[in-house]
């Protein structure tokens, strides 16, 4: 079992817990992901390495409530337990050799974003994060990214923080401005990463997109995470999260990451009406 | 006991079939003491046993038939379980019509003796009677890492753990079985069945730890940091194959283990569980292999109507003759010669499918007919749902990651056949992860020959 140590809401919807799984901490790099149960029975997700403590064998996770797990997910508190927590999977993200690179993060891809930033800025890596949220209640981990990006943007798209507007502007302007990104790590909703794509492809600035489909085991057995990057079926789970911005084909992964959507919200919604009749 | 010379098998009752094509449980209901008598009484007792030689693991089968004969069903289950430390899996899932029963001198003339379902009988009266008594076996002192609980793991950590090693077995799912659990449907193979055998092995002191991804937790160099002396590799199927036509990322295009993993490991077919599955109208399967009959048994038991498209015909169907009868039997449609060049959508979702008309031409490389299509014999049908079932390639994920582990050009890991021996030293492999998809008593039979020489191994040192 594996026990929750600490647990810490950044905003209304989304939530940061520690989990106790030394074996999982030992090996867990940036860009890498777990899968979980929260309980028996439960349904299989999977959620990106949001940080690790190697010697306290802890693993960070920060998730946004949006289905019926994650709903659960977030019921539990300090000493409870989740039935399974394994990992790490996929590939870690590629730093190695990066000497100026603009980290893109959006919501609660930041989350995942940020370790990305910091294992950059500890090899003496120049980073530039914009962070983009909805507005000023959903912004989350600005202090963090303050202390690991030489220089950092956020946006909002309501103005209520920060610059008013999407992440692609303040992107656009840098790389108009001569700034000379090795690459550009964008974490986000799959619409924003493709928008981030398109500022950056027309200016030949390699990109990195961190993928984040359904996927059900996780190890490289059912094939549910098939993306088509570069006209090929690529797995994420084994062959990702991490991908060539320039060749994911982002129309085909937004539809199949609909296709269980009314499913999702029904579940949701019987997960939310459980645990009203339980507070009654 | 005088001999049953009748030229028939004793049939097995099953689950009507109008019936069991809207419920998960299982299909065959197995034989009766009566019934379990008078099929033994069909058996000869040969004194050559050639059906023994049909066995992958060498089942004393005409002695385990005696004991039914004498009526002592619990040593018919200790003979059996001599050789095989799954009886009441193999009994159900074993293809005895091309192993020890093809061998059966009853089978020349007239039916061979209902080996399996025998097996099946003895297995199921000692789980249901039998007081489990597990004698735990003197420890030699020496420890086995097995990775992956699926046939080939178990059989392999059964057999050394019989032998007094301290074996730990490394499932990378929540729950210890592989394909047993997460590949066969509840109605071919009761999970409660698999957690049986594998309560057994815990009895006998094999310690299964979940949530272990080896080559990713922990690597299979850090296992002999561990202390372990060996290490078995029967970490399984791996990626599915897709056809590489147009529309296969359509939502509502499955591959038969994303499929099979949805319904059976995570039960989606039940509705209080969290994992959502497509209740399609109309599933298209594609292929004709055992999986794709149990991913089409399942798909009609979620209620829609059910095609497999295969693009030979009948007579070259891999799957198992009784899968294919019971599917036929549940109202299950099958389209030979026909091959599918293109999944048809509409705002993202299946619509229909375009086949084109094969016809069948000399035997290619695997020794049948090779389908050639047939120019301008395409035609749609319909359809909100297809399942791609044509195979699957090893598990990528160790050999990635193991120097010195060497695979062949199919991603399978290269072993000595005689013991399972890879080119890595001290680590031995065996079940899909060598050999691709085959079946689950191919993958008991290698992971016994492991066990045998990395004991030979361990003990030499």
């Amino acid at each position: 079992m594996f026990k929750i140590v600490s647990k810490r809401e950044l905003n209304p919807t989304v939530t940061m817990m520690d989990i106790e799984a030394p074996l999982v901490a030992r090996k867990a790099e940036a860009g890498q992901f777990i899968i979980l149960r929260t309980d028996e029975d439960g349904e299989r997700i999977p959620l990106t390495v949001a940080g690790y403590d190697r010697e306290k064998g802890t693993v960070k996770i920060i998730f946004q409530i949006v289905g019926a797990t994650t709903e659960k997910l977030n019921h539990k508190q300090v000493g409870d337990c989740l039935a399974d927590f394994a990992g790490p999977l996929g590939r870690p993200t590629e730093t190695e050799g990066l000497k100026k690179v603009c980290v893109v993060g959006g919501g609660v891809g930041c989350a995942i974003a940020l370790p990305v930033a910091q294992k950059l800025h500890e090899q003496g890596c120049e980073v530039h994060s914009i962070i983009g949220f909805r507005s000023k209640d959903l912004v989350i981990l600005e202090d963090e990214f303050a202390a690991c990006s030489d220089k950092l943007t956020v946006m909002t798209d309501d103005g209520s923080h920060g610059t008013k507007g999407v992440v692609t502007v303040p992107l656009k302007e840098a790389i108009d401005a001569g700034e000379n990104y090795d690459e550009v790590i964008t974490i986000g909703p799959l619409i924003m990463m493709k928008f981030v794509v398109g500022v950056t492809k027309p200016a030949n600035v390699k990109t990195v997109v961190s993928m984040n489909p359904i996927m059900i085991d996780g190890t490289g057995m059912c094939g549910g995470c098939r993306l088509t990057v570069g006209g090929k079926v690529k797995f994420a789970c084994v062959d990702g999260p991490d991908f060539d911005g320039f060749e994911v084909d982002f129309d085909e992964a937004m539809k199949r990451g609909a296709m269980y959507r009314d499913f999702e919200r029904h579940a949701y919604d019987e997960a939310c009406n459980l645990f009203k009749k339980e507070v009654q | 006991m005088a001999a049953n010379m009748s030229l028939k098998k004793n049939e097995m009752p099953v689950q009507d079939p109008v019936v069991r094509a809207s419920n998960f449980s299982e299909v065959a209901l197995g034989y009766s003491e009566e019934t379990a008598l008078d099929e033994a009484a069909r058996c000869l007792n040969c004194k050559n046993m050639p059906c023994v030689s049909g066995c992958p693991v060498n089942i004393h089968i005409p002695a385990f038939i005696e004991k039914i004969k004498e009526g002592d069903f619990e040593a018919a289950y200790q003979v059996i379980s001599e050789s095989s430390s799954l009886p009441a899996v193999c009994g159900r899932v074993c293809p005895q019509e091309t192993q020890c029963e093809a061998k059966c001198v009853r089978g020349i003339k007239g039916e061979p003796v209902g080996i399996g379902r025998l097996e099946r009988f003895v297995a199921d009266w000692h789980n249901e009677h039998a007081k489990e008594n597990v004698k735990r076996p003197e420890p030699n002192g020496h420890k086995v890492a097995v990775v992956g609980s699926g046939p080939s793991g178990l059989t392999c950590a059964g057999d050394l753990a019989k032998k007094g090693y301290q074996v730990s077995v490394f499932e990378a799912l929540h729950t210890a079985g592989g394909v047993l659990v997460y590949g066969i449907p509840e109605f071919r193979l009761p999970k409660k069945i698999v957690k049986k055998e594998v309560d057994g092995l815990k009895a006998l002191g094999v310690e299964i730890d979940t949530d272990v991804i080896i080559g990713k937790t922990i690597t299979v160099d850090e296992l002999f940091d561990m202390g372990y002396e060996a290490v078995f590799i029967g970490s399984g199927a791996g990626l599915p194959r897709f056809m590489g036509i147009e529309g296969e990322a359509l939502c509502g295009v499955y591959s038969a283990n994303e499929f099979l993993t949805r319904n059976n490991l995570m039960k989606s077919y039940n509705e209080h569980s969290d994992t959502p599955v497509m209740h399609a109208k109309k599933t298209i399967v594609v292929g004709g292999g055992n999986v794709a009959m149990d991913a089409a048994r399942t798909a009609k038991r979620l209620g829609a109507d059910v095609t497999v498209v295969y693009r030979r015909t009948e007579h070259e169907l891999p799957a198992r003759r009784e899968e294919v009868e019971h599917a036929m039997e549940e109202g299950i449609e099958f389209r030979f010669l026909t091959n599918p060049t293109k999944i048809n959508g509409e705002d993202g979702w299946v619509k229909s499918i375009t086949c084109q008309r094969m016809e069948l031409s000399e035997p290619d490389e695997s020794g049948r007919a090779r389908p050639v299509a047939v120019e301008g014999s395409e035609y749609d049908i319909d359809a909100d749902c297809v399942i791609m079932s044509i195979g699957t390639s090893p598990n990528p994920l160790i050999k990635s990651i193991t120097a010195g582990l060497e695979v062949n050009k199919r991603g399978g890991i290269i072993v000595n056949e005689d013991t399972g021996a890879t080119t890595k030293k001290g680590v031995y492999a065996g079940g899909d992860a060598v050999t691709g998809a085959a079946t689950v008593i191919l993958a008991m039979g290698a992971g016994k020959t492991a066990a045998k020489a990395i004991d030979e191994y361990i003990s030499s040192k």
